[in-house]
């Protein structure tokens, strides 16, 4: 054991004695990329499940469920008008372990709630007052990132509920102000005579790839629900970490 | 402090305000460009005007037969016996498509219930409004024409226009 430890691969990796005193503790935190983010030390009243219902962890633990069995899914679905349904179908009669797309799906519900009682246990203890209120505000574009992820993933199977609720979903889009050719502004942005906020030319176009849901659609909504929204939460997780550590770590009862 | 022509105080800043206005301008242009990429200037869409056949194509009754070939194009064609007119597949609540439902009557939304009558008022569920018409026309070549350019709303009191419905009486 010792020859291992001692060795110039271990200390290369490992730059810190075994952990058992307050400095290599310290350590231990600090120079890994992951634990970084995390607080060094974690107050007793931290890790007290009545205080916190473990709901913040618990949305990373389902947000790292989704990634992967999402990950998994990408394998086999196909986002082509002509494949995508009938992926869909394989991905639980063709593929071993039929349920990934349940557990996908499952989990993406899931995440949604313990976000909501990850929010509403910050807002009963008070944590996201100052100097915490950044981190509020982060969380906040969170929760939006998340619904978004439920959205865009909403149109993958498309069966008639993913195509209808993803039409009725992005009408509201029409009435977008001044972006949208139905929203309240968007009548006085003309060059001339011509309109440039119309049907063709609106954020519902650029979100959608067309005037209706169809084949660009689709392939968008892939593209936003397996890379940018991702992508985004996935920035800003680590941000809202960092900021708890940084904000004093996780706060205390009042 | 030396104040050579080289590195004066005021070459620094014509020197670094220039390069951050360049700078600046450069991500401008680059962020421009990645958000016009995604409006493309062909979304491959059907032509919103299109000719649906002959008058002598399509059957009549005094409440209008609704022809139900061109829904895929997002219109029904409806002919009484004094005309045509051309309705929107689009319900007018969220944008779902309702069935034409023969024994009925009616134009039936499955999305949240709502119905229209064949001439697109609507009587029940949450639709707020009638449907809409689109303008119809004959061609030099004699078929009927639809524009779905050209729409006419009857809460607008736009269903008068004559062009909204083409006046043709129906002999069998």
């Amino acid at each position: 054991m010792k020859l291992i430890t001692d060795s110039q691969i271990w200390k290369s990796i490992f730059r810190h004695k075994y952990p058992d005193n307050s400095r290599d503790q310290a350590l231990a935190v600090l120079s890994n990329v992951f634990l970084h983010l995390h607080p060094i030390k974690v107050r007793k009243s931290g890790v007290r499940m009545s205080f916190t219902w473990c709901m913040g962890g618990l949305t990373f633990f389902l947000f790292l469920v989704e990634t992967i069995t999402g990950v998994l899914l990408m394998f086999y679905y196909r986002p082509v008008v002509e494949y995508a349904y009938n992926d869909i179908k394989a991905l639980r009669d063709h593929v071993p372990i039929g349920i990934m797309r349940e557990l996908h799906r499952w989990g993406a519900h899931l995440m949604v709630i313990t976000v909501w009682l990850h929010m509403l246990r910050v807002f009963l203890t008070g944590s996201y007052k100052p100097p915490r209120e950044f981190n509020w505000n982060v969380g906040v574009i969170l929760l939006v990132l998340t619904l978004l992820l439920s959205f865009t993933g909403y149109l993958l199977p498309w069966d008639q509920l993913a195509i209808w609720a993803i039409t009725v979903g992005t009408n509201m889009a029409r009435a977008t102000p001044l972006m949208g050719h139905e929203g309240p502004g968007a009548a006085f942005i003309q060059l001339g005579d011509v309109s440039l906020v119309t049907a063709g030319s609106d954020v519902r176009f650029g979100l959608l790839g067309s005037k209706t849901v169809g084949a660009a659609t689709l392939l968008r909504f892939y593209v936003l629900h397996c890379i940018a929204v991702p992508l985004g939460a996935g920035l800003l997780i680590a941000v809202h970490f960092w900021r708890v550590r940084k904000d004093g770590g996780i706060s205390g009862p009042m | 402090m030396s104040d050579t022509t080289e590195n004066s105080r005021r070459s620094f800043l014509t020197r670094g305000g220039t390069g951050w206005a360049l700078f600046t301008a450069a991500s401008v242009a680059g962020l421009g460009m990645c958000v016009r990429f995604l409006f493309p200037n062909d979304p491959f869409e059907p032509a919103t005007k299109f000719k649906v056949g002959y008058p002598a194509d399509f059957a009549a009754s005094v409440n209008g037969v609704v022809d139900k070939r061109y829904k895929t194009r997002g219109v029904w064609i409806v002919r009484n016996l004094d005309g045509f007119y051309i309705l929107s597949t689009v319900c007018t609540h969220l944008g779902c498509t309702p069935n034409w439902l023969e024994a009925e009557r009616k134009f039936k939304c499955p999305c949240h219930g709502s119905g229209f009558y064949a001439t697109g008022i609507n009587f029940e569920g949450p639709a707020p409004r009638p449907l809409e018409r689109f303008k119809v026309s004959l061609a030099p070549d004699g078929q009927l024409q639809v524009d779905k350019g050209k729409k006419y709303q009857q809460e607008k009191g736009q269903w008068e226009d004559p062009a909204s419905y083409l006046a043709m009486e129906y002999t069998a």
